[in-house]
């Protein structure tokens, strides 16, 4: 059989550069999926835009063709015009992109976005063209069809954007679906899903598929062939199962090394001491007050509710949940960066024998001594450091503030702190931006540091990042906590990347905490069926492996579609429950 | 119905502002010492002149200038009583021109409407000039067009006005046959409405109305090609690229219709900047609008016309500013759903 799509020694760079992308060849079968596989800077994203031919206007295609079609209709897609390969754009190929919140027009209703794909490439009228969208989007699972026809996309959540695109580039039923990271930022749970819808349309319409990714888990579920890139170059290419099962090249088992997976667990730990707790949270509340509407409306929303949590010293407290559960808020009012509801306690002991002190009413001197006690690293290296300050001026600057030791002792702080964190002291003079990704999160961790604190709080460090520098970032933060003696509370909305650092986990939900245990007791022995979704929907790098997308459905649900023993309605949860010692919760008795 | 209920909201807040501004007015014009009649008093005691003095005397009680300055102020807005009862701006009385002897009403008479129509025409001319020029700029950025459309712009932005207004006046007469100054020829002037008089009005508008906008126009085209090149890189053209629609829908379709918020909101921004601009062009042109009554009352502190002229311009600017917001309600369904992006 000839491939449906064929790329033959592509070669693409910029200006007088050496080539990012060069000769890569590979095809793609009617009907099959092909993943390539890659971290940031490996040229996956470049290789399959050139297929449409929507690079960036600077980039020059060096070299390469490809063929597209079977036998009589074969085109090749770089001679072609650019009249012609707009006939392809959307009709044959078609493709959706990694950010849902930004790939659709802010300003259009979903419907017209996407019956535009019809009226311009099947000559539909919008009344024809309307009937065919509302099949595509009961097929793509929105509730009320009429409804998202005539949503906005900012009235819609993240998930429901991504399906919205994958509609968009279904409509038309194209021979070619080119998917670049369409679910990296999405939740684990809604990934899990749109993953699955991906694969029933594919199935119902027999096209092809591409799949860039950096996640072996989503190629394992997805994938008949894969091509692993890096730095521009394919590194080992064949059929899934074999790649995955036994990868050959060294660079294909470094990935596999570095991908976070939550472990096989023979039998639950035990239960974590709580007898020196360095912050401890006590039915911690927040409430947000919105106006919706009008000018008098206004709507309540919980964005934590009756939270309590306890982080021991020296030991690692993980709040594991997606978007919108309320852990981030959790962590800002830990840090007294924000101001919970009446009722709420937060209490942070220095040490075993120290004064407790109450981190919400807390006199002005006491929270400049908190804030040299409780520090925090951001998610996003790229934009928590000021492009205009050098990494001496950054990591000095809390020392200047907090007025300690001279200007020589702060500059062998900061030296000493380079040091802790793998960079070398000759770094400081330089700007953030000749830093790459992961190197700039231990720039932030280092200026964490540079106060001698006690608490870090980690606020998902690690998911701006590539696997690989996940990985050592990982490691970086074992090795400090354990070496300085720290104590972490770790936000994340990724299970398996808690799996390895945390002492203990709290999975939250909507505001509230559902579960919580240890993650060997987690994983051994997981109750709620929230956090049996959060593990069936990680997608693991094993196609024997697959993601139970049932298990999922049940409790990625609202909380109101919960079996019976957890359910509940609004704001009415139940009880968090002590089932087994150092392993609690949510249901009803 | 939402609409038309945040159109009531907005009417309302526009005439609390315009109450406002009429309180500044008021204290601003009458922040220098003395007013136009007691200067005149001054003026007349010292040549001697006793029966004009008199005369003044009157006029000051008459126009209510011996009472406190609040008491002016409602007397002018027409909220308390006057020496003739009732008659303010509220009553449709604009009051008197000392320096003109006459009522404002009757000197800025046809000055109003003629102001209106200058401005009219400039803001069309910037939009109509900006949003081609802009786009164009935008879609061929780093090209000649780009450049040649960006020199032409910084050329207006930097020349004066009324040099420009008096190269255009030269060289439109001597190779165009343009009239020279004036809204319309002399006798039409006072003239009821006729055909001939709109034409002669239209061919007096060209030149002015090149003049006054030019300079918006230069700023607005920088603007929107500004915005235009940001929406560019957003990744939603990119989607629509991938959805195969041609360049010249694609970018009047997306980022063209997001780059039109900016543009519709300068509306506001730029009738103020255009009317107070035009003062000295209109003054230089020989434009028979408020500009020069504006000028002329301003220097002899002839305060009811100042202050009416001022309250006429601030009205054109709130009026500016609510259609700019009215509109943005209407092109932007973020802001009608009162959404906050994610």
């Amino acid at each position: 059989m000839s491939p449906l799509l064929e790329v033959q020694n592509l070669s693409i760079g910029f200006g007088a550069e050496p080539p990012v992308v060069s000769s890569v060849n590979f095809t793609v079968n009617a009907g099959g999926t092909l993943a390539i596989v890659g971290e940031s800077g490996s040229g996956k994203t470049l290789t399959c835009r050139s297929i449409l031919r929507i690079l960036p206007a600077a980039a020059q295609m060096r070299s390469g063709m490809i063929n597209f079609g079977v036998n009589a209709s074969k085109q090749e897609l770089l001679a072609l015009s650019a009249n012609d390969i707009r006939d392809v754009r959307g009709s044959k190929i078609s493709m959706i992109f990694q950010e849902p919140m930004r790939s659709l027009s802010p300003l259009h209703r979903i419907g017209n976005q996407v019956s535009e794909v019809l009226t311009l490439h099947r000559n539909m009228s919008l009344v024809e063209a309307k009937k065919d969208v509302l099949a595509m989007f009961e097929r793509v699972g929105f509730a009320d069809v009429d409804r998202a026809y005539r949503s906005y996309p900012f009235e819609m959540s993240g998930g429901m954007r991504q399906r919205a695109m994958i509609a968009m580039a279904m409509v038309a039923k194209p021979d070619l679906l080119i998917a670049d990271e369409p679910t990296t930022a999405l939740d684990v749970t809604t990934q899990a899903q749109v993953l699955g819808l991906m694969k029933d349309l594919q199935f119902d319409t027999g096209m092809a598929l591409i799949l860039v990714t950096h996640d072996l888990g989503v190629v394992a579920n997805m994938a008949d062939n894969v091509v692993v890139m890096n730095k521009g170059r394919i590194m080992e290419s064949g059929p899934a199962a074999i790649v995955l099962g036994s990868p050959a090249h060294g660079y294909t088992k470094r990935l596999f090394a570095a991908a976070p997976m939550i472990p096989e667990i023979a039998q639950p730990a035990d239960p974590i001491l709580q007898d020196d707790p360095i912050l401890k949270l006590s039915n911690v509340s927040k409430t947000y007050v919105l106006r919706a509407g009008g000018w008098r409306k206004t709507i309540k929303v919980h964005a934590c509710k009756d939270v309590t949590l306890s982080v021991q010293r020296g030991k690692t407290l993980a709040v594991v949940g997606e978007s919108g559960s309320g852990k981030t808020t959790c962590a800002r009012i830990a840090l007294g960066a924000e101001q919970p509801d009446a009722g709420s306690k937060i209490i942070f002991q220095e040490d075993k024998s120290g004064v407790p002190v109450s981190v919400n009413e807390m006199s002005r001197a006491e929270k400049i001594a908190f804030q040299r006690q409780a520090q925090m690293v951001f998610q996003d290296p790229y934009s928590s450091l000021s492009p205009r300050m050098r990494v001496e001026q950054a990591l000095m600057e809390p020392m200047e503030i907090h007025e300690i030791g001279t200007k020589a002792s702060r500059w062998d702080k900061a030296a000493e702190m380079l040091h802790w964190v793998g960079l070398k002291p000759d770094m400081l003079k330089r700007y953030p931006h000749a830093f790459s990704g992961g190197q700039r999160q231990r720039l932030s961790i280092a200026r964490a540091l540079t106060l001698d604190p006690v608490l870090l709080v980690c606020d998902e460090p690690t998911s701006a990042l590539d696997v690989s520098v996940q990985e050592q970032i990982l490691n970086l933060l074992e090795d400090i906590r354990d070496g300085m003696g720290l104590s972490y509370l770790f936000i994340s909305h990724d299970l398996a990347v808690v799996a390895r650092i945390a002492d203990e986990v709290a999975v939250m939900r909507q505001g509230v905490v559902v579960e919580q245990a240890p993650p060997e007791t987690l994983f051994y022995n997981p109750r709620h069926p929230y956090t049996k979704a959060l593990i069936a929907a990680q997608p693991e790098p094993d196609v024997n492996r697959p993601i139970d997308l049932d298990k999922v459905a049940i409790g990625a649900g609202s909380s109101a579609s919960w079996p019976e023993k957890y359910r509940y309605e609004g704001a009415n949860a139940p009880d968090l429950i002590q089932i087994e010692p150092g392993h609690k919760v949510r249901c009803n008795v | 119905m939402m609409f038309l209920r945040y159109a009531g909201y907005r009417f309302l807040t526009m005439l609390l502002t315009l109450a406002v501004v009429s309180v500044l007015i008021f204290i601003i014009i009458n922040l220098p010492p003395g007013d136009y009649l007691s200067n005149q008093i001054a003026e007349l005691q010292a040549t001697g002149q006793a029966e004009g003095v008199a005369k003044a005397e009157f006029l000051r009680r008459e126009y209510a200038l011996d009472r406190p300055l609040w008491e002016q102020y409602l007397i002018w807005v027409g909220a308390l009583p006057g020496p003739q009862g009732f008659s303010g701006l509220l009553q449709g009385d604009f009051g008197w021109s000392f320096e003109f002897d006459a009522p404002v009403a009757d000197i800025v008479g046809d000055a109003l409407w003629l102001t209106v129509l200058v401005n009219l025409a400039a803001v069309l001319f910037v939009y109509m000039v900006a949003l081609p020029l802009g786009v164009l700029a935008a879609a061929r950025s780093a090209t000649w067009v780009d450049y040649s459309t960006a020199f032409i712009g910084y050329l207006g932005l930097a020349t004066p006005n009324f040099l420009l207004a008096l190269i255009l006046f030269y060289y439109g007469h001597k190779h165009l046959g343009l009239p020279i100054g004036g809204l319309m020829s002399p006798e039409f002037e006072g003239e009821p409405m006729s055909f001939d008089k709109v034409k002669s009005i239209l061919v007096h508008l060209i030149i002015p109305t090149f003049v006054i906008g030019t300079s918006g126009a230069a700023g607005m085209m920088q603007r929107l090609r500004a915005n235009m090149l940001d929406e560019l890189s957003k990744p939603y053209v990119e989607t629509a690229t991938a959805k195969g629609l041609s360049p010249t829908r694609l970018l009047t379709k997306y980022p063209l219709r997001m780059a039109f918020n900016p543009f519709v909101a300068d509306i506001g921004n730029l009738l103020p900047a255009m009317v107070s601009g035009s003062v000295l062009v209109s003054v230089v042109l020989g434009l028979q609008t408020i500009g020069p009554a504006l000028l002329t009352a301003l220097k002899s502190q002839d305060q009811f016309l100042a202050a009416f002229v001022l309250m006429f311009v601030a009205l054109l600017t709130l009026i500016g500013t609510m259609i700019s917001d009215l509109l943005l309600v209407l092109l932007d369904p973020r802001i009608r759903y009162g959404a906050r992006e994610g």
